[in-house]
């Protein structure tokens, strides 16, 4: 058995698909993005990820192709290196090893033999633009460490940089500064946009810059809007450019098509505005694209455009401004209030997404499914505006209800609540909304969690609030005289002393709810709604509270702001351990007893699982994130993993994902994922070099000889070649990966069978000879009868034929069986 | 210093008339400008952009083409269908010619200057040649079947573009036959029956012709083969006029929703020799129509119904970033249009086609200083006086006692006598003046009311003596051998001894009145003369020139004196050396010899030769009034300068005595409410 690696956090998934510009494969039907550590390939007809290319050891932070291969596809990260890929086939085919930090990439069909990076040098705020030789050679990895500076001080961002005009002259901006330097000369122009205090010129600063393809033309956007478009800037007098001004606010991408004929520009609007021949009054528009522009991008065949939105999405444009495809990842523009939760009917990850939506997140696919709309209202998407949000979000039992919780507060004291509850239609496979509830409490809700026993009658929802009640609702069906309507109801209203009500949690069978009113933890009966005890441990404000499972359901966790971890024992009464944890997020798993806390410290989070029955913890990691971890799950799994360490055991059943303040989608893994991801190309190359094993030669020379056999009996071509095809223990020879090959006992007795396979088809020539002298009797009697002689003759040789294909194959296995055990038993007397 | 009871005059219903055509000239740097009310000023632009020369203007000659041709001359065409030379020397239309076609509306002179094309309302393009003295006709070039709005020349001269309604005409110089004729696309907002009017043509001497038209587009076409090459569509109304510099680099067009867009040639690559034009900044310095363009070396000139003259520079092609390279907007004339008479507190003001006098208002009331006091007794319209005739008013004048009006214009002299019985005032006209009096560019009445200055536009000065209700012609002052000169400022002594008189050419001469001879001259100054004055008492000249200089000259010593040379060792205040209106009055204070008042249309001054002169670190401009500050402060940091902005703009402001001054304003939105309405343009966000 192969040894198991130590468990590390990786970057599973919803990574930002918008942090750099989309990069299109040479004929339109690829699309590549950045995604974290990853490099992600998407058709553009289909909208499916084809291929992961992994390999980079941090952030990946410029692709480019290849200009010389337009299979090849070249990517930077912050790891220092430069990687070639092969992206048809997922295979990494070169690595360059730069040294430093790489922040962009830019390629260029001129420098043959050269790249171009940003990187910063010495001061962490001061980034240049070098060119970096990649050297040739054979080997798979290699150094280039030869810089040559092309520019100073200047945006780390790709979009303030653009090379222009086949690589005749790079642009660059930043703040008020536009600098154009031209290569062949070695000579930079620098232009300065006005920057003075007053109400007109405050927003002159460059957002980005694009060049065009074949005129001395640099466009460039500015934070108040507009557009301009450079020319005549060899001289720093000579210089003239023009505006054009449709966004209200700051331009966030430029890029001109292919011919130059168009200038893409897209911004906060939401909008992608071409502008034809680049003038102000020949405009198109494609509106209401969802969400803030980040990036434009243009196939260079031409006939593809792709934005990149603020909330990870990409849309696929094509020429005549209609969007084709769209390629959704995980919505993080936002604020995540609801938290993450798994829906039980799709094993999807559910979070807040678009304003006002819930997103159903794919954790295997890493793509969202669907966008369920909450609040229903239209969005504008402007700076400032006061929106409805959506606060709240949980999941009843197999996932049949899902309550929402939306509330917008202009004020201090106008607050609009709206609880919905909704309902899983089967015929529609998705959500109605059954209930809308207007101001279920007069203060925020603070906690919302159904009862998910498999034995309760009717579906209960608890909501706590700050307004010091909890609130038990319950689905009735006597809304009309029919009663055939359900709906929600409230049917009980509990308080603590007017205490803010902070979390409630149902216990396993759903007998128990367990409510905090600030410091203090009360159990209510959930069948009479009856007060049972109270824990008052005035260790501080509790901030999460839940039940163990299984064997430890006698137990009550709760953690407080103060970092004191406390366990009460629902039998005794009594408070069982505490320690002292930071406990940032706690969660349980819901298909073990254990019970995951992160804590925060200044360092960064710890992770902590362990059982509710003792205070000594199971597992213990350090350093999980540099930043604070805000939500975390256990995701269950599909098929149970079987760790033998018993620190790991921990992750059999579940998966544990979080999600830090940044919004990464981290989880934990040994290297086994990665392992099921390599075999592939392994495979791959494993193929390409079948023909060089040393089988290969003794089957090439078993086939020769048999084709001697062959031309001495013609007569019984047919019969032959079929056998040698069907033999199962020569195809697995040719099939099976070098490595995955088994001992060379079972390799012996494969060969010695081959061997027997050739007795047979000896002993099966004997039998063609009788039938041949048959024939040759029944024509000697008539003559008459020829015609139907042959007919039969044909007939019976088809069915012989048939006979000694299946008369074999099952002998073959008997004698496989047995000849192994007898291998066996010549090994052991060797 | 002391404290002046004001007359706040704002009944001055004064509207400039708009401007329609500019032609620049390369030689001589002078802008030509006439207006739609036949007026044709030139302004000198090395001289501050000084209004130098002003041709009066008629009713019935509406110019629509004006350009200049070889050896300074100026030519005007109009609706009226003649062909106008203007003198410069002697400031008067020289000749007058029809050119047979209906109404003018295109002229253009050729690259050489040796040719002179005119496009008329019966489609005919014809031919003039000039000759010294006249132009003379040579042949019509083919008839076309609508008016020719535009006229251009190929710089070779060998072929001209000629713009009409809906198509462009290519002919041949030489046989006068169209070549190419190229029909203008109608499309204008959807709307496609609408006739497309090209308001403006230009020949490139690569053969490219660019062409504008009431559709909004500039249009880029080939000659040689007669197609459209390129169009920009830069307006949702019309583009009115076009204008290319002469290196062929740049050009610029003016619309009529009050923009001017500039255009440039600017390589596509660095390496490659193919330009393009690229449509690069608009400016919006005009409220109303652009109704016409030109482009110097150094600056975009436009005007239109809004009355502005607009000189944008380049920048790129202004080498050192200084206060010359700043924006000029000239809007009032440079030269004074009302005339005061003290002791009957009248002031008389002068219209295109009237005369207005009035009776000032009083008050009985004292106040604090900046108080407005409220009248007693309001302003009185005592007199309208109307012209005869479509000719302008070329200058007009009231007598210091009021008894006396006198005007002039193209062809007449006329000169009025007031009789007051109590409240009513008659009038009488004098009969009988003589003929060499029309046609005055200046009067000007003596002190006592006894004499009557008139300077011809034949160089002339003549007196006339006023008794009774008659007149008598005492002298002429005939300029000197030969040179034909028309003086254009008078100036006379209060005793009635000195009379001063400037010329275009920047000379000023003194003459003896009472001796009636020649004085002396004032040393040549390259700047021309603005305003000019003679101080009582001391009889001392003070001169104002376009360059801001002020100069004081002592006619009994015949030099300048001491006060002015420091003046001029130490130099002026570089705040006053910039402002960028002419000083149009100069007058003295009667019992206070070292106090000077003068005005431009922003400042009103008085300089105190007394105290000492401002340098560069000095305020130049007082905080007004000054009574935070101890007495002591206020002497250390006080100067000869004592300026006031309190009143904009200002047209005129005199010493009517002692302690009164009259100052009459005219806002430019009054001005702006009397122009017809600007073209509707959607605001946004309404």
């Amino acid at each position: 058995m192969v040894e198991e690696e130590n468990i590390r956090v990786v970057r599973c998934g919803g990574s930002e698909l918008n942090f750099r510009r989309a990069v299109f494969s040479a004929d339109s039907k690829y699309i590549f993005c950045v995604s974290g550590d990853f490099v992600k390939v998407y058709s553009t007809v289909t909208e499916e990820c084809v291929h992961i290319l992994h390999g980079h050891r941090n952030l990946v932070t410029g692709i480019q192709l290849n200009p010389n291969n337009h299979l090849q596809l070249y990517s930077c990260s912050l790891d220092g290196t430069i990687k070639l890929w092969d992206y048809i086939d997922g295979i990494l085919i070169k690595t360059f090893i730069v040294g430093c930090k790489l922040h962009a990439l830019f390629t260029l069909a001129q420098a043959e033999d050269s790249v171009f990076v940003i990187v910063n040098k010495e001061k962490p705020d001061i980034f240049q633009l070098v060119s970096v030789k990649l050297p040739k050679s054979s080997s798979q990895e290699v150094e280039a460490k030869e810089l040559s500076f092309v520019l100073d001080y200047i945006n780390q961002s790709p979009k303030c940089i653009a090379f222009g005009n086949e690589g005749v002259y790079v642009a660059a901006v930043r703040e008020f500064y536009l600098s154009v330097y031209f290569f062949k000369k070695k000579t930079t122009s620098r232009f300065t946009l006005s920057s003075s205090r007053n109400k007109k010129h405050a927003k002159n600063n460059f957002t980005c810059v694009a060049c065009h393809p074949t005129e001395d033309c640099i466009a460039s956007g500015h934070m108040d809007g507009k557009i301009r478009l450079w020319r005549n800037f060899y001289d720093d007098k000579k210089y003239t450019y023009t505006c054009l001004h449709w966004h209200h606010d700051m331009v966030m991408d430029l890029a001109f098509s292919v011919t130059g004929t168009s200038l893409l520009s897209g911004g906060r609007e939401s909008v992608l505005v071409e502008w034809r021949d680049a003038t102000e009054k020949n405009k198109e528009f494609l509106p209401r694209l969802g969400a803030t522009i980040e990036h434009i991008s243009v196939s260079p065949a031409g006939d593809l455009f792709c934005t990149s939105h603020s909330d990870n999405k990409i849309i696929i444009i094509h020429r005549n401004l209609e969007a084709s495809a769209v390629i959704q990842g995980l919505v993080k523009d936002r604020s995540i209030f609801t938290g993450l939760m798994i829906d039980p009917r799709t094993k999807a990850l559910v979070l807040n997404g678009k304003p006002g939506h819930l997103q159903f997140y794919s954790l295997q696919s890493d793509k969202q499914l669907y966008n369920l709309d909450i609040i229903q209202q239209e969005y504008i998407n402007d700076y400032g505006l006061i929106q409805i949000e959506l606060t709240k979000a949980a999941f009843g039992c197999f996932g049949n209800w899902l309550a929402t919780v939306e509330q917008r507060q202009e004020k201090e004291t106008e607050l609009e609540l709206q609880m919905k509850l909704w309902m899983y239609n089967k015929k529609t496979q998705g959500f109605i909304l059954n209930t809308k509830i207007n101001m279920p409490h007069e203060d925020c809700i603070t906690a919302l969690c159904f009862c998910n026993a498999e034995k309760s009658e009717q579906p209960t929802l608890v909501t706590a609030s700050k307004d010091g009640y909890f609130k038990v609702w319950i689905l009735t069906d006597d809304s009309d005289i029919y009663k055939k309507a359900v709906g929600w109801t409230c049917d009980f209203v509990g308080s603590y002393h007017k205490y803010q009500a902070t979390n409630c949690c149902f216990s396993e069978d759903g007998s128990l709810l367990a409510v905090s009113f600030e410091e203090i933890v009360t159990i209510w009966d959930s069948v009479t709604w009856e007060l049972k005890c109270t824990f008052c441990q005035r260790a501080g404000k509790i901030r999460h509270l839940c039940f163990g499972r299984l064997t430890c359901s006698k137990y009550l966790l709760g953690a407080t702001e103060n970092g004191i971890l406390c366990c009460w024992n629902l039998l005794s009464c009594a408070l069982e351990w505490n320690a002292k944890l930071n406990v940032r997020v706690m969660e349980p798993d819901p298909n073990s007893e254990n019970i995951a806390a992160i804590s925060q410290s200044s360092v960064g989070s710890d992770l902590f699982v362990f059982k509710p029955s003792e205070p000594r913890p199971l597992y213990i990691q350090k350093g999980i994130s540099r930043e604070k971890v805000q939500w975390g799950v256990f995701v269950p799994r599909d098929v149970p993993e079987s760790f033998t360490s018993e620190a790991y055991q921990w992750l059999n059943r579940s998966q544990f994902y979080f999600l830090t303040k940044s919004q990464s989608l981290l989880t934990f893994s040994t290297k086994s994922p990665e392992e099921k991801l390599t075999p592939t190309s392994k495979q791959l190359l494993a193929e390409e070099s079948l023909p060089t094993t040393p089988f290969y030669f003794i089957l090439g020379k078993h086939r020769q000889q048999q084709d001697e056999k062959l031309n001495e009996t013609l007569e019984n071509e047919l019969v032959q070649l079929p056998l040698t095809e069907n033999i199962p223990a020569i195809s697995e020879l040719l099939h099976t990966p070098a490595h995955v090959l088994p001992s060379a006992a079972f390799l012996c007795s494969m060969f010695v069978n081959s061997l027997l396979l050739s007795k047979e088809t000896k002993s099966a020539k004997e039998i063609p000879e009788d039938v041949d002298m048959e024939e040759e009797k029944e024509s000697e009697d008539s003559d008459e009868e020829n015609d139907f002689t042959e007919k039969v003759q044909d007939t019976s040789n088809t069915g012989l034929g048939e006979d000694i294909i299946h008369q074999l194959s099952k002998s073959e296995e008997k004698e496989l069986r047995k000849f192994r055990k007898i291998d066996y038993s010549w090994i052991a007397a060797l | 210093m002391g404290e002046f009871k004001v007359h706040r005059v704002r009944f001055f219903n004064y509207v400039p008339s708009g401007i329609r055509c500019v032609a620049y000239n390369n030689q001589s740097n002078r802008l030509a400008v006439s207006r739609t009310d036949g007026t044709v000023e030139i302004y000198n632009l090395s001289a501050n952009y000084f209004q130098e020369k002003f041709f009066p203007g008629h009713e019935s000659r509406a110019t629509e083409a004006l350009c200049w041709a070889e050896g300074q001359r100026l030519f005007s065409a109009g609706l009226n269908g003649e062909i106008m030379e203007y003198d410069l020397q002697a400031l008067n239309i020289k000749y007058a010619m029809d050119a047979f076609g209906g109404p003018i509306w295109s002229m253009a002179a050729s690259p050489s200057g040796s040719q002179l094309l005119v496009g008329c309302e019966d489609g005919s393009v014809k031919l003039f040649q000039i000759t010294p003295d006249k132009i003379q006709f040579e042949r019509n070039f083919d008839r076309q079947k609508s008016r020719i709005l535009s006229l251009s020349w190929h710089p070779s001269g060998t072929h001209i573009a000629a713009g009409s309604i809906d198509y462009i005409s290519v002919f041949d110089v030489k046989s006068g036959s169209a070549v190419h004729k190229m029909i203008v696309d109608r499309q204008y907002m959807g709307v496609s029956k609408r006739k497309c009017i090209v308001w403006g043509v230009a020949f490139l001497s690569d053969g490219t012709i660019i062409s504008v038209d009431s559709a909004g587009k500039v249009q880029f076409w080939d000659s040689a083969t007669g197609t459209l090459v390129k169009s920009h569509l830069i307006a949702n109304a019309d583009v009115q006029s076009i204008a290319v510099a002469d290196q062929e680099d740049s050009f610029v067009v003016g619309t009529a929703e009050g923009t001017v867009f500039h255009f440039q040639l600017v390589p596509v690559t660095s390496n490659s020799s193919e330009k393009q034009w690229v449509r690069t900044k608009p400016f919006q310095h005009h409220t109303h129509d652009v109704r016409t363009v030109a482009h110097s070396p150094t600056a975009l000139i436009s005007g239109g119904t809004d009355t502005h003259l607009v000189f944008r520079p380049l920048m790129e092609k202004v080498e050192v970033k200084n206060y010359d390279a700043a924006l000029r907007k000239i809007t009032f004339p440079h030269r004074c249009l009302i005339s005061c008479s003290k002791k009957r507190q009248l002031l008389l003001f002068q219209f295109a086609h009237h005369l207005e006098l009035w009776r000032l208002g009083s008050t009985v009331a004292t106040g604090k200083n900046g108080d407005t006091l409220p009248l007693s007794k309001n302003a009185d319209h005592l007199l309208h006086l109307k012209t005869k005739g479509p000719e302008n008013i070329i200058c007009s004048c009231i007598s210091p006692c009021g008894s006396w009006i006198a005007y002039s214009t193209v062809s007449r002299f006329f000169l009025y006598r007031l009789n007051y019985e109590h409240d009513n005032i008659s009038l009488k006209r004098v009969s009988k003046m003589p003929a060499f009096l029309r046609s005055a560019l200046q009067i000007l009445f003596s002190e006592d009311s006894t004499k009557l200055f008139v300077a011809s536009n034949q160089g002339a000065l003549h007196i006339v003596q006023l008794s009774g209700g008659s007149f008598k012609h005492l002298h002429a002052f005939q300029p000197q051998s030969g040179t034909v000169e028309a003086m254009c400022l008078l100036a006379v002594s209060p005793d009635g001894n000195w009379l001063a008189a400037s010329g275009t050419s920047a000379g000023v001469h003194v003459y003896n009145v009472k001796q009636l001879k020649l004085h002396c001259t004032v040393p040549a100054y390259n700047f021309p003369v603005t305003a000019m004055a003679i101080a009582p008492n001391t009889n001392n000249l003070v001169i104002a020139h376009s360059d801001q200089q002020v100069f004081e000259y002592s006619i009994p010593d015949k030099q300048y004196t001491d006060w002015s040379r420091t003046v001029q060792k130490q130099g002026f205040h570089h705040l006053w050396l910039q402002r960028d209106t002419p000083i149009t009055h100069i007058s003295f204070h009667p019992k206070r010899p070292m106090h000077i008042l003068l005005h431009d249309a922003y400042m009103f001054c008085i300089i105190d030769k007394s105290l000492p002169l401002p340098n560069d670190k000095t305020l130049l401009y007082n905080p007004f009034p000054p009574t935070n500050e101890s007495d002591v402060i206020r002497r250390r940091t006080a100067h000869a300068f004592k300026i006031s902005k309190i009143y904009k703009p200002l047209l005129f402001m005199d010493l009517l005595d002692e302690r009164t001054l009259v100052a009459v304003e005219r806002p430019l939105d009054d001005i702006i409410a009397q122009l017809p309405p600007p073209i509707k343009k959607k605001k946004f966000g309404t």
